[in-house]
């Protein structure tokens, strides 16, 4: 019984891992580096295929650089410092979340100001109507 | 005038999608732009193709302006561009120095002798770690670096007799125009 609950651990903890080690393995110190690692790739994206996070990518490129993020994370590295590392070589676009910054900002703030100008617009649209009379407002209706 | 509202929402929305169309046509939106522009290149010491006992260093190459084109033997672009630097390399009036990118050396030397070698130099990066330094996420791609050691354009993709007249030419001109 109590081999039984022992194999079924084992086979559980492999299943948990069954994503990383689907691709290659890694040589984590526990599971909380890996769980980092995962959380961190999973966060960049991977240049070949760019619907894909470096996580699940299969693509030769990505196997490299979660090779490279695995060796920074070996050399202490912090998650910020990784980033950094491979924006200065990828820019911006291997970032998932996009920075705020200048050339982002409608990027960040663009649905707000197109709900604003409905907004401004639904508003207007209903003064109007109110200001013109109820006999009125069928009518422009029908036309349209 | 409320009439003709829709009229013109409409027509503003084809004007927006209409751009949107011209936009991806002149730009790939898959296209990862270079922070490394207007910065130094990044330190490399890589083996040349075929005599991997000789090594060259990013440091080895300053003095003179080049132009370092990344290539594989299991890339097809490569294959489509190839003719073109056959044909134009020479004329450059720049150094043509190869990347050998993540290939095996020996489909790379067999590549070569069946399409013909442009190159003066080739720097063989088998696994990719330099590469890494400098941006780069497929093949082909085209550096041209400075006689400083200044990266001054990247082309992603394969190189046309286009791009080298209306990109590459210029700015090579410009280089060699202001060197003392």
């Amino acid at each position: 019984m109590k081999r039984a609950a022992r194999i079924g651990l084992a086979l559980a903890a492999l299943l948990a891992c069954a994503p990383a080690f689907a691709i290659d393995p890694l040589p984590f110190k526990d599971a909380q580096q890996r769980e980092r690692f995962q959380k961190l790739t999973s966060e960049l994206r991977c240049l070949v295929c760019q619907n894909e996070s470096l996580n699940d990518s299969n693509a030769d490129l990505a196997r490299d650089l979660r090779h490279e993020v695995f060796q920074l994370m070996q050399q202490g590295k912090s998650d910020a410092e990784i980033k950094q590392y491979l924006v200065a070589r990828y820019s911006d676009f291997v970032l998932y979340d996009p920075p705020l910054k200048t050339s982002t900002l409608l990027l960040w703030f663009g649905p707000a100001l197109v709900l604003a100008i409905g907004a401004a617009a639904v508003v207007l649209t209903v003064r109007r109507r109110a200001g013109s009379g109820p006999a009125e407002a069928p009518a422009a209706e029908e036309e349209w | 005038m409320s009439r003709a509202l829709p009229l013109a929402i409409f027509l503003a929305l084809v004007g927006l999608f209409g751009f949107g169309i011209w936009w991806n046509q002149r730009h790939d939106p898959r296209e990862v732009p270079s922070p490394l522009i207007g910065k130094p290149a990044p330190a490399f010491d890589l083996p040349v193709l075929g005599d991997p006992a000789r090594r060259v260093s990013k440091a080895a190459m300053l003095g003179k302006p080049y132009l370092l084109n990344v290539f594989a033997s299991w890339c097809f672009a490569c294959r489509d561009e190839h003719p073109v630097l056959m044909a134009e390399a020479q004329r450059l009036g720049i150094a043509l120095v190869g990347y050998n990118y993540k290939d095996d050396p020996a489909d790379a030397q067999r590549w070569l002798a069946q399409f013909g070698n442009p190159y003066g130099l080739i720097l063989a990066d088998r696994d990719g770690r330099t590469a890494i330094d400098f941006g780069v996420y497929g093949a082909p791609e085209t550096f041209l670096i400075d006689a400083q050691g200044v990266i001054r354009y990247k082309r992603i993709g394969a190189l046309t007799p286009q791009v080298l007249a209306e990109q590459i030419e210029p700015r090579v001109r410009a280089l060699s125009g202001g060197a003392p």
